[in-house]
């Protein structure tokens, strides 16, 4: 009869469905599936194939040895860099007040910092040309490169504000009781503690910058300083040409990917420093 | 030239003062009028429970804070407003706060590399001298870290970084980096609190070394009061942010000032008695011979005895004075610690030989080892105002009382509440105010508790019921356990606190 049970028992275990952890997963997977790999699939098959069909470098070539696109890429980079030294030098001292509890008791004020976030980006975009319009600023680098930072701004801040606010104090006390007033405990212990948060800050400002193309085409107020972005968006929507949208878009992926893994080294390094073993 | 020869013999003599310093935060008092002063070359210990103002206390020495009220000298030298960097002085951080970017090196080089030292005299156009200043060279900083490597006993770790040092080793270095400074005065945050035993055992007696040969002044702050004992050459007990006791270690453990120290330090039974004559003391129902005189008689006090000054006799040996029965007994290696029960106390015993349980004993005490304090507080004084036709505040909650004398509200009064009209409920609600339970002390036959209302006021209260430390319970008053009369103004010059002198 215990067997009988046991048999009968099995049965229905085997029947019922158990539900584990793994599957909240599957949804995930399905979507990037979907959306992220077979796209990325067919981008690489459109970069590697040439008009006729068969396989070719030329698509890769044909970046280095065209001027426009080149200097395309130049622009992407200079406002790239432009962007987020700018973001950098406003978002630091920001970061610096904001973490101080004695300035910052409620979090109010790195709401007010964070929430032009929350503003539709072409709303904010739109307006901030209309900004430049009112006050006369008609060189375009500027415009671009205000307006990204403008966009951009929270992504430096919250980083660099994280690290501050989760430092340890002591590490601050340490160094003035041994003799470091303000500015020398500042440059000796506390900048090279937040180099992890400056890292993440710059990768989260500079990578999209360099690939942004609509903020520029929406502030600029003559056909000036095409981005990268701008070229590829070019190929695919009026050129039809996917086979160099799809190598310049690659390019790009990569140089996004080389930026992340070095910058990621140097993060870690510093990370496993401050937070011990 | 009287002048100048009295500050010579002076100055060596305290190197830290600190004049009735108090330190106020939202409205709670941490340190409370604190005055003290320290003398060059000891090794003074600030013991205390957690959140009682020691680490208050020795941050504002290091400058971290500054006192609300009060003055805080370095020989001699307001230095209330200085910040940190220009102290003489240097902290050992709980936690060590060594720099997590930096090597064991450049961690003790640290303080090395900003200092400015005095290098010869200029004179200038105009005939008048000046020091002038210098860093130290890369030569300089090298010998001094690797000296003061040596000295903690850390030669040939400079190297190596500090997350991969184990905590014993990363306190040697915090310890190092501070000591590199030649501070005047080491102050040391509970150092030793995130080690293991052995290894505290092991850097108690090398901080006792190094204090011995370095000649340099050492505050140390503990709540570990065996820690207090071993090492310090004075303690400083304190408690609710008032200094209970200044003495050396000897005297606090012998001769504990109030109930609060004796509870603290060491094992202790404490218990309620009363002086019936000089000499005499009337405790349990028994009378008992002491060496205390000049109370007033029949005068309530407290008394504290040390386990191992009991004396247990066989029953009916007639060398005691008080029958007990053993309860419980606990071989404790070099001595039997025996809980021994009487009418109205249990009393813990220490002794090299042990009763079995349940063997009825009597015991006796010799009149040394009997300490007698004077009660601080016999009742509950609050000085506030009539709120309405029959009703006080105390403490923010509005008590009942029998208006008798016609009272009339806003009418100052002073208003008593006995030890025994004070009732606690578990639930907060079920009371007119709420608070804290601080401290309780075992009594025999009642328990003394001590708690905070949230208006940061006391109450104390005698109460058959075990509470725990830090439950929040409700406080009530019967109409007929408050007692009011008028209050005059000139009084309070009269009851102005007793100061503690060293």
């Amino acid at each position: 009869m215990t067997q009988a049970a046991a048999v009968e028992n099995k049965k229905t275990k085997k029947r019922r469905f158990t539900f584990k952890r793994h599957y909240f997963a599957f949804p995930y997977f399905f979507l990037s599936g979907l959306f992220i790999v077979i796209p990325l699939i067919i981008l690489f098959v459109y970069a590697f194939r040439g008009a006729d069909g068969g396989f070719t470098f030329s698509n890769f070539a044909s970046f280095f040895t065209t001027p426009h696109v080149l200097r395309a890429m130049g622009n992407s980079l200079l406002i790239g860099f432009a962007t987020t030294a700018l973001c950098l030098a406003l978002a630091y001292p920001v970061a610096l007040i904001l973490a101080n509890s004695r300035f910052n008791k409620t979090m109010i004020l790195v709401l007010m910092f964070v929430l032009p976030m929350y503003i539709n980006s072409l709303l904010r975009t739109l307006a901030i040309k209309s900004l430049f319009d009112i006050m006369g600023i008609e060189n375009n680098f500027w415009r671009i490169t205000i307006a990204h930072v403008y966009d951009f701004f929270p992504f430096m801040l919250l980083p660099i504000y994280t690290v501050l606010v989760n430092m340890d104090k002591s590490y601050l006390e340490a160094s003035n009781d041994l003799g470091g007033n303000t500015l020398k405990t500042w440059a000796r212990v506390t900048l090279p503690l937040s180099v992890p948060g400056i890292v993440s800050g710059i990768l989260m400002v500079f990578m999209p910058t360099v690939s942004m193309f609509a903020v520029r085409d929406i502030v600029i107020n003559r056909e000036e300083w095409p981005m990268f972005g701008n070229i590829i968006d070019g190929m695919f929507r009026t050129e039809s040409m996917y086979g160099l949208g799809s190598a310049y878009a690659m390019i790009l992926l990569v140089m996004v990917m080389v930026t992340m893994v070095v910058a990621g080294r140097v993060n870690a390094k510093r990370q496993r420093e401050v937070q011990g073993k | 030239m009287g002048v100048h020869a009295n500050s010579a013999g002076e100055k060596f003599d305290k190197i830290i003062e600190l004049k009735n310093v108090t330190k106020v935060y939202d409205g709670v008092t941490v340190v409370d009028d604190i005055t003290l002063s320290v003398k060059r070359g000891d090794f003074i210990t600030l013991l205390g429970p957690s959140g009682c103002g020691k680490t208050t206390l020795l941050r504002m020495i290091a400058g971290f804070i500054e006192p609300t009220k009060g003055r805080v000298f370095i020989e001699k030298a307001d230095v209330t407003e200085l910040p940190p960097h220009r102290r003489p002085v240097n902290t050992v951080f709980q936690k060590y706060a060594l720099f997590p970017h930096l090597n064991v090196f450049n961690n003790v080089a640290f303080g090395l590399k900003l200092k400015k030292i005095e290098d010869g005299v200029k004179t200038d156009k105009k005939g008048v001298e000046k020091p002038v200043f210098r860093k130290y060279t890369k030569t300089e900083i090298s010998e001094k870290v690797e000296s003061a490597l040596k000295l903690v006993g850390l030669e040939g770790y400079s190297k190596r970084d500090v997350n991969s040092l184990s905590g014993g080793q990363q306190q040697r270095v915090a310890i190092a980096r501070a000591l590199v400074l030649e501070p005047k005065v080491l102050l040391l945050d509970e150092p030793l609190g995130a080690l293991d035993l052995k290894m505290r055992k092991e850097m108690q007696i090398e901080l006792m070394a190094m204090h011995k040969n370095l000649g340099i002044t050492f505050v140390y702050v503990t709540h570990d009061q065996e820690e207090a004992l071993t090492m310090s050459d004075k303690i400083v007990v304190i408690n609710d942010g008032a200094i209970q006791q200044y003495g050396t270690p000897k005297i606090i453990y012998d001769e504990p000032a109030n109930v609060f120290v004796a509870n603290f330090i060491g094992e202790s039974n404490i218990l309620s008695g009363k002086m019936i004559a000089d000499y005499r003391l009337e405790v349990l129902g028994a009378e008992f011979e002491c060496e205390d005189k000049g109370f007033s008689k029949n005068e309530p006090v407290d008394l504290v005895i040390r386990p191992e000054d009991i004396q247990l006799y066989a029953k009916g040996s007639g060398k005691g004075v008080l029958a007990g029965k053993v309860t419980s007994g606990v071989f404790k290696g070099t001595h039997c610690e025996m809980i021994v029960a009487t009418e109205g106390y249990e009393f813990t015993v220490q002794n090299i030989e042990g009763k079995p349980v349940g063997a009825e004993v009597e015991i006796k005490i010799p009149p040394n080892g009997i300490h007698i304090m004077k009660k601080i507080r016999t009742v509950n004084e609050f000085v506030t105002e009539v709120s309405g036709e029959d009703t006080v505040e105390i403490a923010g909650g509005t008590f009942t009382f029998n208006n008798t004398q016609g009272f009339e509200k806003g009418d100052k009064v002073r208003v008593r509440v006995p030890f025994d009209k004070v009732f606690l409920t578990d639930s907060e609600d079920d009371g007119v105010i709420g608070g804290n339970i601080v401290q309780s002390y075992y009594k025999g036959a009642y328990y003394q508790v001590q708690l905070y209302t949230d208006t940061d006021q006391d109450f104390y209260l005698d109460t058959t019921d075990e509470w725990d430390l830090d439950d929040r319970v409700g406080i009530n008053i019967p109409v007929d356990g408050i007692e009011v009369e008028r209050y005059m103004e000139e009084e309070e010059s009269s009851t102005s606190k007793s100061e503690i002198q060293d």
